[in-house]
């Protein structure tokens, strides 16, 4: 197993691109079992038994397992009866538990990466490449997806393992190269190496961490958030996202109509970073919409600096304070085949310096995204490339100095560091420490659990729509949140709190 | 950054030049499977296009083509595919004719009414399209299509003689508009022809919808949610709100698209009215990149090969089919749309690629100040 880390535009997904067959490289040769070897396309690279696991899955959600593994490669095994009985020896071989028949809309993200995997391993694979595996699964899953990886090795297959949590990168690579800056600066044995080390070694510098010195929490509320209850979208509502009449209908005429924000109440003051942690999909989405006024709330009420803004629409709260950092960049923090700079418009159009009046003010929008590429250190070579060509990182750090420019007094800062570099990382969580000195309130939602209990002054775990459990993130563990995460230490507020002070007297 | 100016300028320009050539080719081919010349044709054509008559034609039909293609190019800068063009300038072009002919004020009213009645009625019939996809949800392809047979009934029935139908001559027309609101035009002498007056119409129209797109807070939005519908909501863009104002707008200029010929020359709407405008347009609007000025060139090209063609039946001693340039409009829609994606497709991977380069490059170039340090 064979770990492969580095600074975001270091190059990573460049390399697997090259190895997976999807860009040429200019010089240099690839060898497989020792013979060398030209990709011109992923078919390729899959005859030759290399096989990807992207970052972003590519599922079919209204597919069934048993659809998604077969479909374009339905000449290996058929798309009946081989190809079912393959899935399953494929996965009791390695213990996947993936049912063929389930619909992949109703599995969660853990199961759609085994998916994924088993997608690989049933067009043969003997190699694969997983891109940042463990970014969306809780510390339990990633302790699952382990021990499927190692079942892989201990079979005879190798993994190429992307990733930016080093600690895992430790614990699971039996070998690990750092890359920067395109080319190789290191190779590291992970028995004789410390996190710290590899980290520097990634960034050529000193490392930072994600702890908030002293607490800047006031007792002035920023946003008040009571009793808020969002619907599953059912068959009322009509648009891109409604969902195909069949089952939609069917769940209505059952007459259940899901919750998928229950009853959520809190308060974030000035200077208070409040972390939630939760698995993806219980209600985090909802919960960022309802909040920047994307999706409405079906009862209780959103307050900010003391007013009811429940029916302000989206670009009325923007304007009045509202910074967003979104979960999905590429879908919404982004227009990505345009310019940089038109970029910088997006979200803050009716802005200054973005617009004077009625009109744009391009010339003010461009030196201004000069200022934001320089002072936020996007790596680009000018503001009219398209965002499409800059790496994640970058793209990043544009949207975090886009948001910050607009002196936000609330933030909902969503993943704010998904896919993003060690050094990049510590820059943002530099902005979002000096914007909190300054009074800003933020909403940090994340998956990484060290971010969350580093950067945030309060804790609350999301499970099924619900805030079940909070945390003090000064003694909380990451262990501890995931179990509460997961639904198993739901219910009471102390439940955490009590397995926390053990934890805190054994200290 | 200058070089990326220039590679999007010539990315921009690859894409019409390579469906262009593509096409004459595909066109050669054509003639030379039926036996033909494969290249006298064009210079016919153009030989046609040295005269000033012709010329006179093609600048007034480019006029109709310009507005109707703008309408498209509108709905397209936010995906929203408007193929109710067409019902919408024939609806538009016949309640005007029927308001001019029985409304009578001074020219400098006459006009701007009039405009605004094609205006309107344009937006009217868009609007329902518009107002089904964000009420019900109803594609605005299928919507739009239905209104365009819909008008066709709507038109049948107005023109009726107990309606708003006058027997001008054989044919059923609307009866002849009062002069106030006839624009005169620009004339050429007698041998030449006469230039409709709203030819500048259609040129003002150009610069509004540049100026709109480019430089106001309403035509960014409406890029944005073209560009990405999630990333638009996101950032504040009523989506619902910005899909019935594009199709209202889209609608209005369709709407006035049939006025320059209208006012400028017929002066009564009848059956003899050009069909399938709406259609060309989406053509048009295609190969000009839903910017004004490829528009402009391609509403010219497709008036030339509809100007000149003609000719070539007449030809001495070798007769064409003119049927020549239709099977060339044709390919040239097909060979855009490909090239179009091939050229935008390698011209992502290319900037990635540059972009990549350009930032290795700084980073050697500091490792080495730093060596040198």
């Amino acid at each position: 197993m064979h770990a492969l880390v580095g600074e975001n535009g270091a190059g990573k997904s460049t390399l697997m691109k090259i190895l997976y067959g999807m860009q040429k490289p200019d010089e240099g040769t690839i060898a497989v079992d020792g013979e060398q070897v030209s990709f011109s396309s992923p078919a390729d690279a899959i005859a030759r038994g290399i096989g990807m696991v992207h970052q972003h899955f590519m599922l079919a959600d209204n597919l069934t397992v048993l659809e998604n593994v077969v479909l374009g490669s339905e000449k290996l095994h058929g798309i009946g009866g081989g190809a079912r009985r393959k899935i399953k020896e494929i996965s009791d071989r390695y213990g996947l538990g993936v049912r063929p028949d389930a619909l992949v809309e109703d599995l969660g993200v853990a199961d759609r990466q085994r998916v994924e995997i088993l997608k690989v391993l049933f067009r043969g694979a003997r190699t694969l490449i997983l891109d940042e595996p463990t970014a969306v699964l809780v510390p339990q899953e990633v302790a699952a997806l382990f021990a499927n990886l190692r079942e892989l090795k201990s079979e005879g297959l190798s993994v190429i393992f992307i990733s930016h949590k080093l600690g895992e990168v430790l614990s699971v690579a039996d070998d690990i190269t750092v890359i920067r800056r395109g080319t190789t600066v290191g190779t590291a044995v992970p028995a004789k190496t410390t996190p710290r080390q590899l980290a520097e070694m990634m960034v050529g510098s000193e490392l930072p961490t994600p702890e908030t010195a002293e607490s800047t929490v006031t007792d002035k509320p920023v946003i008040k958030v009571e009793n808020l209850t969002v619907y599953a979208s059912g068959g009322a509502s009509l648009g891109p996202e409604s969902e195909p009449v069949g089952p939609g209908s069917l769940v209505e005429a059952a007459g259940e109509v899901k919750k998928v924000l229950d009853d959520v109440s809190f308060t974030i003051h000035a200077g208070e970073v409040m972390g939630i942690a939760g698995v993806e999909g219980n209600g985090q989405t909802e919960l960022i919409d309802a909040l920047i006024g994307t999706r409405d709330a079906d009862s209780g009420t959103i307050a900010f600096l003391g007013e009811d803004i429940t029916p302000w629409p989206t670009r009325k709260r923007r304007e009045q304070g509202v910074g967003y950092i979104p979960e999905d960049r590429h879908r919404q923090g982004l227009l990505l085949e345009a310019p940089l700079w038109e970029n910088r418009i997006l979200g803050h159009v009716t802005e200054a310096p973005n617009a004077k009046g009625f009109w744009l003010n391009p010339k003010g929008a461009q030196d201004d995204t000069r200022r934001i590429v320089q002072e936020y250190d996007v790596r680009t070579p000018g503001i009219d490339v398209t965002a499409a060509s800059l790496s994640g990182g970058n793209q990043q750090k544009l949207i975090v100095g886009r948001e910050m420019s607009h002196n936000p007094k609330f933030l909902i800062a969503a993943h704010p560091t998904r896919g993003v570099d060690v050094g990049a990382q510590a820059q943002i969580w530099d902005r979002i420490r000096e914007a909190r000195r300054e009074g800003l309130a933020v909403l940090l939602i994340s998956a990484d659990l060290d971010e969350l209990i580093g950067l945030s002054d309060t804790l609350r775990v999301i499970y099924d729509g619900r805030l079940v459990a909070d945390a003090d993130p000064a003694t909380v563990t990451p262990e501890e949140l995931g179990s509460a995460m997961t639904g198993a230490a739901s219910g009471h507020l102390e439940h955490v709190e009590e397995e926390a002070a053990p934890e805190d007297e054994a200290r | 950054m200058k070089k990326f100016d220039k590679e999007r300028l010539l990315l921009a320009v690859a894409g019409p030049v390579i469906a262009l050539v593509s096409a004459i080719l595909l066109t050669s081919i054509v003639l030379i499977a039926s036996g033909k010349n494969p290249f006298e044709p064009y210079r016919l054509m153009l030989e046609q296009a040295g005269f000033s008559d012709v010329q006179v034609l093609i600048v007034n039909q480019a006029s109709l083509y310009y507005i109707a293609a703008l309408a498209v190019a509108l709905g397209f800068r936010m995906n929203l595919f408007n193929i109710g063009v067409d019902g919408q300038y024939r609806l538009g072009a016949m309640m005007t004719a029927v308001v001019g002919a029985h409304v009578s004020l001074p020219s400098f009213l006459q006009v701007p009414l009039l405009l605004l009645v094609g205006a309107l009625t344009g937006a009217m019939w868009a609007g329902i399209a518009g107002v089904l996809k964000v009420t019900r949800g109803v594609s605005e392809v299928v919507a739009t299509i239905m209104l365009n047979a819909i008008a066709t009934s709507l038109i049948g029935y107005l023109t009726l003689r107990e309606n708003f139908g006058v027997l001008l001559g054989d044919n059923v027309t609307t009866g002849v508009m009062k002069e106030s609101g006839w624009v005169p035009g620009i004339d050429l002498g007698q041998d030449v022809g006469e230039i409709y007056g709203l030819v500048f119409l259609a040129v003002a129209l150009g610069i509004g919808y540049w100026i709109v797109l480019n430089r106001t807070r309403f035509g960014f939005d409406l890029r944005a949610t073209g560009e990405s519908e999630t990333a638009a909501a996101a950032s504040g863009v009523n989506a619902k709100r910005m899909v019935l104002t594009a199709m209202l707008i889209s609608g209005a200029v369709a709407g006035i698209s049939g006025l320059p010929l209208l006012l400028g020359d017929a002066h009564t709407y009848s059956l003899s009215f050009p069909a399938g405008l709406g259609f060309t347009a989406i053509g048009i609007a295609l190969l000009g990149r839903n910017n004004p000025g490829g528009i402009a060139l391609a509403a010219l090209l497709w008036a030339f090969l509809d100007k000149t063609s003609p000719a070539l039946d007449y030809a001495t001693p070798v007769a064409y089919e003119k049927e020549i340039a239709t099977i060339m409009q044709g390919l040239i829609v097909f060979a855009v749309v490909i090239s179009y994606e091939a050229v935008r497709q390698w011209g992502l991977r290319r900037q990635q690629k540059l972009v990549g380069a350009e930032l290795a490059a700084a980073a050697n170039n500091n490792a080495k100040k730093e060596v040198a340090a």
